[in-house]
């Protein structure tokens, strides 16, 4: 992907910020939708008197403290990286990009605050006080995501800001927060976050009937994770479809890379797969005007090709190539998991209770994982689709990154350290369940959440 | 003062309550590094835990709201210091992973040598980090970030002045922190444990006023305008951070109790705001000045915005994790 010229430091601080981003994303779902599940579990605990809701809250609460926890380091290695990867971007445009920053960082400290206070009030705090601790962590994370988003959306979309000799002399702060693609980058990234959750819940607890665990606090869980995941699906295709003919208005060059589109024309067809090599498609399965028909809803509009965009800010074949078959990926895997919905549906209608049967338990059980791919490949399509720009139309991102230092150790050393913690998260929540099966709630312990008692810590320390 | 400056001040708050917060997070994590082997060290360990639990991550936010104030409020200044100074950054970062991982799986860890290795990885980082904020300090205040950014990559943070921001830093830690577990073991009447941390503050206060007397030869040499400074206009804070160093050592000899806590993190604030006011009116050695650096008025009054609402918002609410987590209000009733 690099190119005579770019400077030595462009392939691996992009890979490794893709690298570092697509981790993180990971755990935004859990910071975002699984404190939801955790409320909606706890509220049918307290309002109808039910145990195993109350503990399916209970422990939720843990694994997404850890996952806090994992999703904190991180987020401040992202904070790093945008300084010491990208100082084009912070120093030319960081009085406009770097603001919505702020406004998550204020965020995100009144989460962290209630997700301990949350925490510590298992057992501690009157039950519906405690409930209402836990509506801050919930709201907070809606606003953290949203302003991260709008940076993002920001680089996609720049507006408010007035340059004078390439640099910022006046920000409209609304304008940059509310940019033209922050709506529904927003909405249709909240929706992702309750979708991945959502089934990656569902999933465990449908791995666990697998295995024989049918008792009801499985079917609960199972329950309220696939419902919310199953309510956001069809509404997420709608808010999909909408955003798909806004960047057909709005990002043009974007469109066309979706498209797999070289000319401009009318008539255009769906290209399901496809690569682009030499500035022609091959190999896709094109349906007849099925592009245009949803770009404009009828087979006459025209698409905007790649021959449109200038040849020095072209994307190359492969650029194209890697965004429109990630788009392809999303749309195909939300296809899936509706699918799966509606096999849900239909087996819900003919028994009224939670599915026994194995081959739909076994994709439930898989559908948390097709979700995140979903969530990675729709964000390859933003991303990736806005190259080579880091903000359209002024900062192109062989110019924002940094021009120091020879970056691929720093690349090498960051995803063995990321596989260790990934590694290190996945143990750790493989172990919280196991004690939970073998020993009680009351013996595990998180980050953020109380200490076992002082008193007995001497001789509890070795096992502990 | 312009807008530019109050924002300036707001951001310096917010590497004050780094300092005092975040730092006797550190300095706990150095307590921990240095409490010996797996049975001997288990008590003070367990006391580390037991303070840092509920409120690391809130500690560590500000180190999140100094960032972002730093990058949106003064863009140019973010971007030099990241293109110089980006190896100790790396590093820092390196130990925030480190200590967090640590943070994250150490309590769930179930088998002895998993909380040994997490445990040790917490401890190392505790004083990695504070040593690369330390010397990045003292790259900036001795004017080695140039106004462009991308200067040496090596003496900007290799150099008489970091290395003394670096190890002052470490040292501070450690001297806050051996307060806070002080006041800690004696809120639980672990009279044993309370002695042993009230010996590692008089250790630690005789350290920080050793390399404290060292440092004024340093900056005498390396920095002579933040020497100057700090001789003239930070003269009553340089004295009042003496003064509750010395006060603060005389109390934990004799083992009085109130008050002690504060007055470390006095001390240790005075010798912080002492850099910013010797540093004042410049952000970077003595070439960049702080409105030269300054994002458009619009934005500033964003930034100043959202520290106000932290401090309508944000504040009460810590108050309260600390009081619940604090004063026992949350101890459980079975």
């Amino acid at each position: 992907m690099a190119s005579a010229g770019d400077p030595s430091q462009l392939l691996p601080a992009r890979e490794q910020m893709a690298f570092t981003l697509g981790f993180h994303i990971i755990l935004v779902p859990f910071g975002v939708a699984l404190t939801a599940l955790m409320l909606i579990a706890h509220y049918r605990g307290l309002r109808h008197g039910d145990g195993d809701a109350l503990r399916l809250a209970r422990r939720w609460s843990k694994v997404a403290a850890v996952l806090f926890a994992v999703g904190a380091i991180t987020g401040t290695v992202l904070s790093f990286e945008l300084g010491i990867l990208w100082p084009g971007l912070m120093g030319d445009y960081g009085a406009a990009f770097g603001m919505p920053f702020a406004v998550e960082g204020l965020f995100f400290f009144l989460e962290a605050i209630f997700v301990s206070i949350y925490l510590y009030g298992w057992n501690r705090l009157p039950p519906w006080a405690h409930f209402w601790t836990g509506v801050p962590v919930v709201l907070a994370s809606l606003g953290g995501a949203a302003a991260v988003i709008a940076a993002n959306s920001w680089m996609n979309q720049p507006g408010g800001i007035t340059l004078h000799d390439g640099h910022v002399t006046a920000v409209r702060p609304l304008r940059v927060f509310f940019n033209g693609a922050f709506w529904y980058e927003t909405v249709h990234m909240l929706l992702a976050a309750y979708i991945v959750a959502g089934f990656t819940v569902a999933g465990v607890y449908a791995a666990g009937m697998l295995k024989g665990r049918r008792d009801r606090h499985h079917r609960l869980g199972f329950l309220i994770g696939f419902l919310v995941a199953a309510a956001a699906i069809p509404v997420q295709i709608f808010v999909g479809d909408t955003v798909a003919r806004e960047v057909f208005k709005d990002e043009p060059a974007k469109f066309a890379a979706i498209e797999l589109l070289p000319a401009t024309g009318d008539h255009v067809p769906e290209n399901l797969g496809g690569f682009l090599v030499d500035g022609k498609v091959r190999y896709g399965l094109p349906i007849p005007d099925m592009a245009s028909i949803l770009a404009g809803f009828t087979p006459s509009t025209e698409i905007k090709g790649l021959e449109e965009i200038p040849p020095a800010v072209r994307p190359t074949d492969r650029t194209v190539t890697i965004v429109h078959l990630a788009f392809d990926v999303m749309v195909g895997t939300t296809f899936l998991m509706l699918g799966l919905v509606l096999w849900f549906a239909w087996l819900w209608w003919r028994e009224r209770t939670v599915p026994t049967n194995r081959w739909f338990l076994r994709g439930a059980a898989l559908s948390g994982l097709v979700a995140v791919v979903c969530l990675e490949s729709g964000w390859v399509v933003t991303e990736v689709g806005r190259q080579p720009w880091t903000v359209v139309g002024l900062l192109l991102t062989r110019q924002a990154v940094t021009t120091q230092g020879n970056l691929w150790p720093l690349f090498g050393a960051t995803v063995a350290l990321y596989a260790a913690v990934g590694v290190g998260a996945v143990l750790v929540l493989r172990a919280m369940a196991r004690r939970w099966r073998t020993t009680g709630d009351e013996t595990v312990y998180v980050p953020y959440g109380p200490e076992q008692p002082y008193a007995t810590s001497g001789t509890a320390g070795e096992d502990r | 003062m312009n807008l530019s400056d109050v924002v300036a001040l707001v951001l310096f708050v917010g590497v004050v309550a780094y300092a005092l917060f975040g730092g006797a997070d550190f300095g706990a994590g150095f307590w921990d590094l240095t409490a010996g082997g797996a049975e001997r060290g288990r008590n003070p360990r367990h006391l580390v835990d037991l303070s840092i639990g509920p409120v690391w991550e809130a500690n560590h936010t500000w180190l999140i709201y100094c960032l972002v104030m730093l990058w949106s409020g003064f863009p140019a200044a973010f971007a030099a210091i990241t293109t110089t100074l980006y190896l100790p950054l790396i590093l820092a970062a390196l130990g925030i992973v480190l200590r967090g991982a640590g943070f994250a799986f150490r309590k769930v860890s179930v088998r002895t040598p998993q909380q040994r290795l997490n445990g040790s990885l917490f401890a190392a980082s505790s004083v990695l980090t504070p040593y690369c904020f330390g010397s990045i300090a003292g790259g900036i205040a001795s004017g080695r970030v140039p106004t462009g950014g991308n200067g040496d990559a090596v003496t900007s943070w290799l150099n008489p002045t970091s290395v003394l921001g670096g190890i002052l830093a470490v040292v501070s830690c450690a001297y806050l922190a051996a307060f806070y577990l002080a006041s800690a073991a004696h809120r639980l009447h672990d009279e044993d444990l309370e002695r042993y941390f009230r010996h590692r503050a008089l250790l630690a206060g005789a350290v920080a006023g050793i390399v404290s007397v060292a440092g004024i030869f340093v900056l005498r040499a390396d920095a002579p305008r933040l020497f100057h400074q700090l001789s003239h206009r930070g003269l009553p804070l340089m004295v009042l951070a003496a003064l509750c160093g010395v006060v603060g050592m005389a109390g934990a000899h004799l083992g009085r109790h109130t008050g002690r806590r504060e007055i470390a993190a006095l001390a240790i604030a005075a010798v912080v705001v002492g850099w910013g006011v010797a540093q004042y009116p410049f952000l970077l050695g003595t070439h960049l000045r702080i409105h030269e650096a300054a994002a458009p008025d619009s934005t500033l009054a964003v930034l100043l915005g959202v520290a106000c609402v932290a401090a309508l918002v944000i504040l009460p609410s810590l108050i309260l994790l600390f009081r619940l987590s604090g004063q026992g209000r949350l101890r459980a009733r079975i």
